[in-house]
């Protein structure tokens, strides 16, 4: 009997599910391939002073697929800096906001590409560390760079599969990351007053 | 103006091993040579450069390499003579010094003009290679003046370029082995390092061509592989072909005292910038590197030949100091920047509609379509993995033979003797 039930296990696999639609997204890369302005997005957000290092952020439209784009909802996000900059900290600091795009660009690459790979997901967590010396945004020496001069991602992830397709997992959502990118190369930034 | 059913454009290998196999089927045709036979081979390559391929693997339709040291790899003046001896013994019809201006369809026909010559032909291969012209990323424009630009193109020889420190572009074949002579020359490279192909040149005893033949996987097929795309793109492998039958990776280019930075990702301000993804990427090339050895070791006990050959070996992975340098002051530090970068095929001298808007050409498998009686071959995964080396024409021109033959039958009512 109990011969008969891990045969029946075995041999009968369940569909891998993670939730991530990947036909959708490989149908997409092979619609725009064609269509390379199609591929062309916008990504957008407000930002409102509340008094303080307060401040308000507003995420809704964005462009892309050659048409104004909404969110199903409209987000928010307050940051500001903790007490110990002697701020009154209502909401993270926006350089966590970066690590938490990091995180969130990775495990979100981690979950597709498990699914392309028919990799079945139980877990996954991450810890992300940047490490920063303030005297750059202090001004309190020349030398030293005012963002993070190291990040550190930990993953531990449950999956139905070997460490080293974990590993592989792990870097080829690195290899596909946005933010991923974002962080570790350089990119023009213009800012201006009307 | 020559009327003849078909005209290759390029005496390399590949147009070589299509001339034979016309001549095979009694297709008349021409093959016209801008320069001489292995003119690429002659002139565009650097002295110190092998091929990647062993001896024993080097062969063409009707030759295969007869020396007395099958393991080894031939030089380029080897090279040259084992394709010039295959013009001859295949009696190739090969004019040389005709650089054919343009080629245009006709209705059903093409016009080529070379050197005051035209030819109508019913159908025309395109075997002009495949790296004609180094291929610069935009960033390269960014490079300030009185810092020298080298590609594999016009690269001979370490001495060729300033004292002081190199900066080399891309971990690629080229890559490493200039970084590598480099460094021996005394000049300090940094190596900017982005997605890689790692490959031990031996493993368990045999050149890993010999297992990746074995195993299948230089025969896949570009209508069966997940990804064309990528698969057209892949670097080629980090490999050299010595006589000491060395692995070039780049812990080898570590010990050498070669600095590994990451991806070259801006030039700003007299200074390059490197992408912080160098860890990634040697992660990359590891695991991949690891999954080929996995599969070559399954291969191997299914076989049963577990007995007959070398125990398996796990290579260290890839060694990145702590902190990877993010920047270098290019005046201060660099006096020659060398880019191997990839290289990408001419079609200037193409005057029909078959290009993409990458500026590649549209084919499948190296027919193209959108132009009947249309062929290329020489290129990166044309149709199966090994479609650019030597060995790999074999294939691809036996099959694009077979297309043209038939096509000159069908849409030109000719016999061809089977």
């Amino acid at each position: 009997m109990e011969e008969e039930k891990k045969q029946v296990t075995t041999t009968q696999k369940p569909p891998v599910s993670n939730g991530v639609n990947v036909q959708a997204l490989l149908d997409a890369r092979t619609a725009l391939i064609d269509a390379p302005e199609a591929a062309q997005f916008t990504w957008r957000a407000t930002n409102e002073w509340a008094g303080g290092t307060h401040s308000k952020s507003t995420v809704q439209e964005f462009f892309g697929l050659g048409a104004d784009q909404t969110h199903r909802t409209t987000f928010q996000y307050d940051a500001d800096h903790p007490e110990v900059f002697a701020s009154e900290d209502h909401g993270p600091t926006p350089v966590e906001f970066v690590l938490v795009g990091l995180a969130s660009c990775l495990t979100a690459g981690v979950a597709a590409v498990a699914q392309n790979r028919e990799i079945q997901l139980n877990s996954v967590k991450a810890t992300i560390e940047g490490d920063m010396d303030i005297l750059g945004i202090l001004g309190g020496d020349p030398e030293v760079r005012n963002g993070f001069n190291n990040i550190r991602v930990k993953y531990e992830i449950d999956a139905d599969a070997t460490q080293e397709e974990i590993e592989a997992l792990v870097a080829q959502s690195q290899k596909r990351s946005a933010v991923f990118d974002v962080i570790t190369n350089p990119t023009n930034v213009t800012v201006t007053v009307n | 103006m020559i009327r003849i059913p078909t005209v290759v454009v390029g005496a390399g290998h590949a147009g070589l091993a299509v001339s034979k196999l016309l001549t095979d089927r009694h297709i008349e045709h021409v093959v016209l040579e801008r320069g001489e036979v292995a003119n690429t081979w002659r002139r565009e390559r650097w002295d110190s450069l092998r091929l990647l391929t062993p001896n024993w693997q080097t062969r063409l339709p009707g030759f295969a390499y007869s020396g007395n040291d099958p393991d080894g790899f031939m030089t380029m003046p080897e090279v040259v003579g084992f394709i010039d001896a295959y013009a001859t013994a295949v009696k190739a019809p090969v004019e040389t010094g005709v650089a054919v201006r343009w080629l245009r369809r006709n209705g059903d026909r093409y016009e080529i003009a070379a050197d005051g010559r035209r030819w109508d032909a019913a159908s025309v291969v395109l075997a002009t290679g495949g790296f004609n012209l180094p291929k610069l990323p935009a960033l390269a424009a960014d490079l300030p003046p009185g810092i020298e630009s080298v590609t594999g193109i016009d690269y001979k020889r370490p001495d060729q370029l300033p004292e002081g420190g190199v900066l080399v572009v891309g971990a690629s074949a080229t890559g490493i082995q200039v970084a590598n002579e480099l460094q021996r020359s005394g000049r300090q490279v940094t190596l900017a390092v982005g997605e890689h192909v790692r490959l031990p040149r031996l493993y368990r005893g045999r050149d890993i061509q010999w297992w990746m033949e074995q195993i299948g996987r230089l025969d896949e097929r570009y209508d069966q592989v997940d990804d064309l795309v990528r698969a057209r793109h892949v670097p080629s492998p980090q490999l050299v072909g010595t006589p000491d039958r060395s692995t070039l990776d780049l812990n080898a280019l570590t010990a050498q005292g070669v600095r590994l930075v990451g991806k070259l990702s801006a030039i700003q301000d007299g200074k390059a910038y490197f992408s912080g993804s160098l860890r990634n990427v040697c992660s990359l090339a590891d695991l991949k590197m690891r999954r080929l050895l996995d599969e070559i070791d399954a291969w191997i006990d299914e076989q049963g030949l577990a007995g007959e050959v070398g125990e398996p070996e796990r290579f260290p992975a890839t060694e990145v100091e702590n902190d990877p340098a993010l920047s270098i002051y290019l005046s201060s530090e660099i006096s020659s920047v060398f880019w191997a970068t990839g290289y990408r095929a001419d079609y200037s001298w193409l005057d029909i509609d078959v290009l993409d808007r990458k500026g590649e050409l549209r084919h499948d498998g190296g027919v193209v379509a959108d132009s009947p009686g249309l062929y290329r071959i020489g290129l990166n995964f044309l149709r199966r993995r090994k479609s650019s080396f030597i060995h790999g024409a074999e294939d691809d021109a036996i099959d694009l033979t077979e297309h043209l033959v038939s096509y000159l039958e069908v849409f030109h009512g000719m016999r061809a003797a089977g």
